[in-house]
């Protein structure tokens, strides 16, 4: 039920986008659509951000992994703990761009041994990692590739990527390494959730969905390029209607996969906000990443840090000061 | 050794006869479907109505885990609700980790609970999880809309009790939160759960009772002031029958350059008191002008384990003795969690310390930069500086017969970033020192099992369980490199351990750092011995000042 339920979710709406484009839905699908896609997007990423945003963060909490700025002769390891904001900068951009923290992951097994006892070990373990990357980057190139789409004249990045990802020239279209690294990401990150019983423990419906949706999103978009093919032409004059709130003037007859893709996309683009997918903003407001550990050195302030009533010491020598006294210590008050 | 846990043997079979989702077998049940099973051993006592009181806690009473019947306030949602909304709004780290878990499973093995007990629930994921569910049920549209769907449920006594047991079965150690992606730090969730637990009276008294003592007395253990005298002059008196040094610390005194506060732990029990005769030893050595209070006879802070005012509530005395007795800056001894709370939250809740100066180590002149504000040393900083400075006559072959291995605790690790200090100290009082699997030290350091106030008689079985990982890397460098000691930084690890080692590496003893550090030390006058700090013996002999000045009367005899 966990992985039927957006498995078929995902297929119906991509079979509902693809019949109704057929049956002459085009102004929905293609205008109003992406339309309302890009507001609830917008709108949507921005109250949440807004929402972590607006909450104070009391307590300066990183989790150091290297050693801390101290003394001067000990080396200390800026990336893992950085004392400065510079390697708070950098920190973050290992985390961001080449997933630091899921690099160092290890895999723990326990080993029976009925002889000593069981023990664990320990192994380096770079498969969600690797994974995770394959996928991330892959999607990111792919979105930038689709530049071409967007923006009149292209720029001169797109082409650049595009010769890479089209390195291997084995296609009519050139096929593009990214299409297929995208698919082995997910597929890898799917099957992961299947076969590792404590990922699929943990699996909610909401970890599958985002999965077959940007996999149908993928195919829908490798079929628009090599099987069923789509004029271009039509899809970059309706892109370029639709950013310039002109929609009307070009021609909608495109192909139905191509609603089918743009669809699965807005629909991707109103969910994204609400759900786990946010973790792309998320990340960057980690306390426990985005600080600077020198909470010893510069005061970190709490807005709403409490009153508390303590006992003072003048309570506590009240009430021992005969025990105190006995005991020879030093009093405030004989 | 304790009813609450089978004999070592009986662990061990268990543990390789398991099916559990550790060695890879799916639970039968679905998590929401699997209510907590209180039973001798897996859970902690209820804390004490006396206990509450001393606080001032609200809804005190007797009531027993393992009965059905909590006898919770009867508006407990609505304080729960409102606790939880509180929260979300004062904390981000709290909202962010509410909202942006992936579920990516990178934490999932990482947890010692859950290498030791296989219980799904023990998955750092899991246990937040737990928090989240509640989360998306209560505060997210689509939570509401979709139900057990979308992962959402509702407050149920059910739920507060599987809280009691999982974020009490947490020792806030924060190894999982080295390898999130987000760098999700379940600590921070634990530690909000703890302080909602609080408002409906669901707390357990191994925590309050100490942190309710230290309030009254000045210590977790309760000791009246001339009770902390005595206890540490009784440590003196070992030390002299030793050493031959007579040490007589000052109390309370006015107009010391240093306060010197470490955890009570240190001053009362085995094996701490043995790295308080290494503290003591060290600051007669270099001639130290430092003293001792007894109402902030407290390094530790269990107001860590419950909440944040009670832990500022606690943390405050340090400020308010220091100015008291107009010392220039404090020195603390070697914990963990006191050391969390000192380097991360005292300058905030306590601060600013304007009335200390900036620490300046008298011997040595090296000015603390790190610890500017705060105005607060760790003992590993400052002894290392001495070292580095060659302010120590130290002679490490009198630790020769310890072969020792290095524990780093999980909050001078993940919290501070104290790595190298007490490495470069161990190596330097120490000819033997031997690294254990790379993958369970530095800050990926596994937990002694009992962290965060769970050091209780009564939950043993998941301590020891707990303490498992940390063991079982211990027993490969027991094997391989002959190590009979363990160290480490912390006065619940010097506990913890002790008890651990004890249950599954038998052989191995647990030390404090500055315990080497003092039997290492070459003092001024000592006399002759052949036995350690622990009167055990040593693989040297010390030549003291008695067999130099016997040895200078022969000479002149011949």
């Amino acid at each position: 039920m966990r992985i039927l339920l957006p498995f078929v979710t995902t297929l119906v709406l991509g079979a509902a986008a693809y019949f109704f484009a057929q049956a002459g839905a085009q102004w929905f699908l293609g205008v109003l659509l992406p339309y309302l896609a890009f507001v609830v997007f917008v709108v949507g990423f921005s109250a949440k951000i807004l929402s972590w945003a607006k909450v104070p963060v009391p307590f300066r909490i990183q989790t150091t992994c290297g050693q801390a700025k101290s003394l001067d002769w000990i080396k200390a390891n800026e990336l893992e703990s950085p004392h400065t904001k510079l390697g708070v900068v950098v920190r973050m951009a290992l985390e961001v761009l080449v997933f630091r923290s899921l690099f160092r992951n290890t895999w723990t097994t326990l080993k029976r041994d009925e002889k000593n006892g069981p023990r664990l070990v320990h192994e380096s373990d770079k498969s969600l990692w690797l994974f995770g990357l394959l996928f991330h980057w892959s999607f990111l190139l792919i979105f930038v590739r689709h530049y071409r789409f967007f923006l009149e004249p292209v720029p001169f990045f797109v082409p650049i990527l595009e010769r890479f990802d089209g390195l291997f020239q084995i296609t009519l279209p050139t096929f593009y390494l990214t299409d297929l690294l995208i698919l082995l990401g997910i597929t890898a990150l799917f099957l992961r959730r299947l076969v590792d019983p404590k990922v699929k423990a943990i699996s909610l419906p909401a970890d599958f969905f985002p999965l077959f949706l940007i996999g149908a999103i993928a195919c829908t978009g490798i079929a628009m390029r090599y099987v069923h093919k789509v004029d271009i032409t039509k899809v970059k004059a309706h892109i370029q209607g639709l950013m310039a709130f002109n929609p009307g003037a070009t021609d909608l007859e495109i192909g139905a996969i191509f609603y089918a893709h743009l669809a699965l996309v807005s629909v991707l683009a109103m969910y994204f906000p609400f759900s786990k997918l946010m973790h792309m903003g998320g990340v960057f407001f980690s306390p426990t990443r985005n600080q600077t550990n020198d909470s010893r050195e510069v005061r970190h302030l709490n807005p709403w840090n409490p009153k508390m009533k303590i006992r003072t010491y003048a309570e506590y020598e009240d009430e021992f000061r005969t025990k105190m006294k006995s005991a020879g210590l030093p009093l405030d008050q004989e | 050794m304790s009813k609450y846990v089978p004999k070592m043997a009986e662990m061990a079979a268990l543990m390789n006869g398991q099916q559990s989702l550790l060695t890879g077998k799916a639970p039968a049940s679905g998590w929401l479907e699997t209510p907590p099973e209180f039973r001798p051993g897996n859970y902690c006592y209820s804390a004490k109505p006396e206990a509450l009181n001393g606080l001032g806690l609200p809804h005190p009473r007797e009531w027993d885990p393992a009965e059905a019947d909590w006898k919770l306030p009867e508006n407990w949602m609505q304080l729960m609700r409102d606790g939880m909304k509180a929260r979300l709004e004062k904390n981000r780290a709290f909202k962010l980790f509410m909202d942006v878990c992936v579920r990516c499973g990178a934490c999932a093995d990482k947890c010692h609970f859950f290498l030791g007990t296989g219980d799904p629930k023990n998955m750092p994921v899991m246990r937040a999880e737990l928090m989240r569910s509640i989360y998306r049920g209560e505060f997210t549209t689509a939570g509401k809309i979709l139900g057990k769907l979308g992962g959402a449920r509702k407050f149920t006594e059910d739920a507060v009790k599987e809280w009691y047991m999982y974020y009490y079965q947490c020792t806030e150690c924060r190894r999982c939160s080295v390898f999130c992606p987000y760098g999700i730090d379940t600590a921070e969730i634990t530690m909000m759960a703890r302080e909602m637990l609080h408002l409906i009276g669901v707390n357990i008294n191994w925590i309050l009772k100490p942190a309710s003592d230290c309030n009254r007395t000045g210590n977790h253990l309760g000791l009246e002031p001339h009770a902390f005298v005595s206890s540490v002059n009784s440590i003196c008196e070992d030390l002299e029958d030793v050493t031959g040094i007579a040490i007589e610390p000052s109390f309370n005194r006015k107009g010391a350059e240093v306060l010197f506060i470490t955890p009570s732990a240190d001053a009362f029990a085995v094996p701490g008191m043995y790295t308080m005769m290494g503290y003591l030893l060290l600051f007669e050595h270099i001639g130290l002008d430092y003293t001792i209070s007894t109402y902030a006879s407290e390094g530790g802070n269990f107001g860590l384990f419950s909440s944040n005012e009670i832990m500022k509530k606690l943390n405050a005395k340090m400020y308010h003795e220091a100015e008291r007795l107009k010392v220039k800056w404090i020195l603390g001894g070697e914990c963990g969690h006191m050391w969390r709370v000192v380097h991360q939250y005292m300058g905030t809740m306590n601060g600013p310390a304007d009335f200390l100066e900036v620490p300046k180590s008298p011997i040595t002149g090296t000015v603390f930069h790190n610890a500017k504000a705060t105005k607060m040393v760790h003992i590993a900083e400052f002894t290392a500086d001495l070292i580095r400075h060659k302010k120590l006559k130290l002679d490490p072959s009198r630790n020769n017969h310890r072969n020792v291995t290095f524990h780093d605790s999980c909050n001078t690790s993940r919290g501070m970033g104290m790595i190298e200090e007490p490495r470069y100290i161990l190596n330097a009082v120490t000819n033997n020192f031997h690294e254990m699997d790379e993958n369970c030290i530095k800050e990926k350091t596994f937990c002694c099992g009992s962290g965060s106030g769970l050091n209780t008689e009564e939950y043993m079985d998941i301590r020891m369980r707990g303490g498992f990982p940390r063991a079982s890397a211990v027993k490969e460098v027991k094997e391989k490199k002959g190590v009979n000691m363990l160290t480490a930084i912390c006065a619940i690890d010097r506990v913890a351990l002790t008890a651990s080692m004890n249950y599954w590496v038998p052989g191995v003893g647990v030390s404090g750092l500055h315990e080497l550090v003092g039997n290492a030390l070459v003092m001024e006058g000592e006399k002759s011995r052949t036995e350690d700090l622990r009167e055990e013996d040593m693989d040297v002999e010390v030549k003291g000042a008695d067999a130099q000045a016997a040895e200078k009367e022969e000479e002149k005899d011949v």
